[in-house]
């Protein structure tokens, strides 16, 4: 699957991320503010890259603005922005790209 | 289809919004019975999309510690509750609650889609519950066909707001503006065998009003609250908490009906006093509320 | 070396302060010491006058030098203004290698980051510190060590003279022109000087600054004159509106209210809660909540307090206004109420030393029953931080914490399981505090863990079974399966501070922050 739209999902509230997803030039160019990088800054970047590999995303710019969210909650801004992007919103693979 | 959940207890359903990561990531910690995953009101119409995730990955990874996970969908009349729908399902949710239910048609409607999603994501058929809420002058008056129009169905739930509107008055914290609504239900769920839930009380400032408003719905036969707030439930499990008396009397009844019955023995005495074979399941109801709120340990 | 709590201590720390290693609470008990005693310059020429026109005159007058050891309380709290007016005189007249021995600082002190690095301050000796401090000492901007002392162990270095005061400013809400402080009245009113005793009767030059100047003799005095040298009356001395807020509102958070209903029932199970026990807790929404909850246990047992003693608000003094406590022990106040009711007959203003210093012939803390506490981290050997935070980044201040813990019979340390992502129960505190040994009973949202020292009142709490109990692993292993097993902070090598011990003993080092870096 291909970005070519920016997108955007999710808040800045405590728990929470906001996710953005750009163009990328070919690769995947991984961006974090955490609350928390200390402590999970490589764990949230592994859940991330699985998560876009999940959706077959190899070409992304993503930023990510975390505030203490838990790794369903990373997962699912991600894809809520990938989505949003595709504007692809009914018949959505719950359990296969979504894991 | 013998879903045995279709029985389990629902003193408190705590609606929380699918939406907002810090309210969903641990309410178990509060012990409400059912928890309320809420894709409808809650949710703003421009992240209608982003609850969906938010609601799948909590689903699967969360462990509510045994908590019922109830989730609303949209209204049938949006072209979201399809997607809600296989969502939920996929995600691994207990049941599923329709908003503004009016008929049979409408469960009907869900039933379908439920198992066409249960098929797709390969749970089993029939491990999805349905419970219909009802928001209408018209969903009172069929209340009845509602309870009986799916093996699926566990219970209905009066949903005050909208359905004052309906009626042309307003919430006035007596529950005289509800009380056709409250009657007409609960004996068309007890005639049906269903369960029947209260609306919310949303004054989070009066504790005392909702108290009596607890206790007023408790009396009338209810078998739940839906709540909006965890502070509202330790009132709600206190008032449907059976006294000790009535474990006493209720342990007695099933020892004696249990030991009778083994004995080929039809007459049941309890303290002196005949009973019958109808207050078999009342006293089996009485003891598992009892157990469930942590006051009975015994052995049944 | 390693120390009594598995830390290990740097030698070149140990030479270049001349300290041991922790080696339990009771390392000191017994062992005799002298006290060290000011050099005092007396005032016998009655025509002389105490007052100055300026803080820069007052420096020059008590010989203020390079590489002295300048003094403040922290009753005025994030309202203060002493010490940024000190410390902005002392700047401009070219001072360097200052230390400033405080007890404590906190946001309204961020002024001072610039001094910090230019070596106007080389030393900072304080209960804790926050916001921009804290953040330029864990990136090393200051030259010295930052040393973190409790309450009680602020007072045992002054008193051994391991910290000598040159000078002392004691921001005074009413003063008069020869010295007599109090800390009520005027337009900073604070309650009490309870910090600054120890000042007064240690440091070499003591200057009162008051923005109230008041007819002589201002009495009683909560400081008295004969310790005082010059009084400099000043515009302010505080902010009122950060001093103390009115009450907080009981907190109708649910997840506070449960850990309060933990505690409350904690407290009310063990043997201690009997007519006459003894009672401190904080100021955090679940510490007052279980107060208020007691408080209707006290009513229907019967059951009255005997003291209740530290920093006090609003719930603790409504107790001592309905009858239900002998007496109140103040050190400090936290809102306008507790300010209000040292009025009372039975509410009486105690010295941090009265309260907390170990080196005492005994402590008030000593004769504590239960002390209720908060903690960034606990670990599971019941050790507690309260100073650093989970990203190695200063941002707390010991306060009484390791004092009260260690003198109450029942320490209970109050915590939500998991903070934003950071899990409260952890395998090991970044920093430790408060050894594991003081602590009994840890208090989360999600369970009850009692310390395995404490098989009396783990047996009690078994019977009663009135909370949920957990072992401290399992809390553990719950916060990590939700939040995942966070990672160590990475930290340089550079030693940026110590967690000093309430004996002086070395309890932890706080090394610099590197900046975070992804693995690959």
């Amino acid at each position: 699957m291909e970005i070519k739209r920016p997108a955007i999902a999710g808040t800045l509230e405590s728990s929470d991320c906001q996710v953005t997803v750009e163009a990328g030039d070919g690769t995947i160019d991984f961006e974090l503010e955490s609350s928390v990088i200390n402590q999970y800054g490589n764990q949230i970047k592994r859940v991330a890259l699985e998560t876009l590999r999940n959706l077959d995303i190899d070409s992304v710019h993503i930023m990510i603005v975390d505030k203490g969210a838990l790794d369903c909650t990373i997962k699912a801004r991600i894809e809520g922005a990938v989505y949003r992007s595709l504007q692809q919103f009914d018949q959505l693979p719950w359990g296969g790209a979504i894991q | 289809m013998n879903n045995p959940n279709k029985k389990r207890l629902r003193r408190t359903m705590m609606f929380l919004n699918a939406q907002k990561p810090s309210l969903i990531k641990d309410p178990y910690i509060y012990k409400p019975d059912s928890i309320m995953l809420d894709l409808e009101d809650a949710v703003a119409e421009n992240q209608k999309d982003a609850a969906r995730f938010s609601l799948f990955h909590a689903l699967r990874t969360i462990d509510y510690h045994g908590c019922e996970r109830v989730v609303r969908i949209n209204g049938l009349d949006t072209p979201l509750w399809r997607e809600d729908i296989r969502c939920a399902v996929a995600g691994g949710c207990d049941s599923i609650r329709i908003p503004k239910t009016e008929s049979p048609k409408d469960v009907k409607m869900v039933e379908e889609a439920v198992e066409a999603a249960e098929k797709e994501f390969g749970r089993p058929k029939g491990s999805v519950l349905i419970m219909a809420a009802i928001e209408s002058a018209k969903g009172v008056l069929r209340s009845f066909d509602i309870c009986e129009s799916s093996e699926r169905l566990f219970g209905i739930a009066l949903s005050g707001g909208d359905y004052t509107k309906d009626l042309q008055t307003h919430i006035t914290g007596t529950g005289i503006e509800l009380m056709g609504a409250r009657s007409q239900m609960v004996i068309s769920a007890r005639a049906a065998g269903v369960q029947c839930f209260d609306t919310v009380y949303t004054d989070l400032n009066n504790m005392e009003g909702f108290r009596k408003d607890v206790e007023s719905i408790h009396l009338m036969g209810f078998d739940g609250k839906s709540i909006i707030n965890p502070r509202q439930i330790n009132i709600v499990h206190e008032i449907f908490t059976p006294s000790k008396k009535d474990i006493i009397f209720a342990e007695k009844v099933v020892r004696e009906i249990d030991t009778k019955k083994a004995m080929g023995i039809g007459v049941f005495t309890v303290d002196g006093k005949m009973i019958d074979i109808a207050f078999y399941d009342g006293a089996k109801r009485t003891i598992e509320l009892a157990k469930a709120s942590g006051v009975y340990k015994g052995e049944l | 070396m390693k120390n009594a709590v598995g830390r290990d201590i740097p030698e070149e720390i140990l030479s270049l302060t001349g300290k041991e290693v922790f080696q339990g609470n009771h390392y000191k008990d017994g062992v005799p010491f002298t006290k060290a005693g000011p050099t005092i310059t007396p005032l016998m020429d009655n025509t002389k006058s105490k007052l100055v026109g300026s803080i820069h005159e007052a420096l020059v007058k008590c010989g203020a030098h390079d590489g002295m050891t300048v003094s403040f309380h922290h009753h005025f709290r994030d309202g203060d203004l002493v010490v940024n007016m000190v410390m902005e005189e002392i700047h401009k007249m070219g001072l360097k290698d200052i230390t400033i021995c405080a007890s404590s600082l906190g946001k309204a002190h961020a002024p001072l980051v610039p001094m910090i690095e230019d070596g106007t301050i080389t030393n900072i000796e304080s209960s804790g510190v926050r916001g921009a401090i804290g953040e330029a000492i864990s990136h090393g901007k200051l030259k010295g060590l930052a040393t973190m002392r409790s309450h009680g162990g602020r007072v045992r270095a002054i008193v051994t003279g391991e910290s000598h005061i040159d000078i002392a400013f004691i921001g005074a809400p009413t003063c008069d022109d020869y010295g007599n402080c109090r800390g009520v009245g005027g337009k900073t009113d604070c309650g009490v000087l309870s910090y600054s005793h120890v000042d007064g009767n240690h440091a070499d030059h003591v200057v009162a600054v008051t923005d109230c100047l008041v007819p002589f003799p201002n009495y009683p005095p909560h400081i008295p004159m004969a310790k005082i040298d010059y009084v400099c009356v000043v515009d302010a001395i505080g902010d009122p509106s950060k001093i103390a807020t009115g009450a907080a509102k009981p907190t109708t958070d649910q997840r506070k209210l449960l850990m309060a209903e933990y505690c409350t029932q904690v407290v009310a199970n063990t043997p201690y809660f009997k007519e006459g026990f003894s009672y401190q807790t904080g100021v955090g929404g679940a510490s007052i909540a279980s107060t208020i909850s007691l408080t209707k246990i006290m009513e229907e047992r019967g059951i009255k307090m005997g003291f209740g003693v530290g920093g006090l608000t609003k719930p603790m003094c409504d107790l001592l206004d309905r009858g239900m406590v002998r007496c109140l022990l103040d050190t400090q106040d936290f809102d306008l109420d507790a300010i209000k009711n040292v009025k009372n007959p039975n509410h009486f203003r105690i010295s941090a030393g009265a309260y907390a210093n170990p080196f005492n012939k005994g402590a008030f803390v000593n004769k504590l029953d239960y002390v209720i506490l908060a903690a960034l981290e606990v670990d599971v050997h019941f050790n507690c931080n309260v100073v650093v935070g989970s990203d190695g980044v200063i941002t707390g201040a010991q306060g009484g914490h390791p004092d009260t813990a260690a003198g109450a019979k029942c320490t209970i340390v109050i915590a939500p399981l998991i903070q934003g992502r950071i899990p409260a129960i952890c395998t090991d505190v970044t920093t430790v505090t408060t050894p594991g040994e003081s602590i009994d009973i840890v208090v989360t949202d999600y369970g009850v863990a009692v310390n395995p020292r404490r098989q009396d009142l783990l047996e009690i709490l078994k019977e009663a079974d009135c909370v949920p109990l957990k072992t401290i692993e399992e809390l553990r292993d719950t916060a990590y399966s939700i939040v995942g097993e966070p990672e160590k902070v990475r930290f340089g090598d550079r030693v940026v501070g110590i967690i000093e011990a309430r004996d002086g003993t070395i309890m932890d080092v706080v090394r610099e922050v590197k900046p975070f870096e992804f693995d690959d």
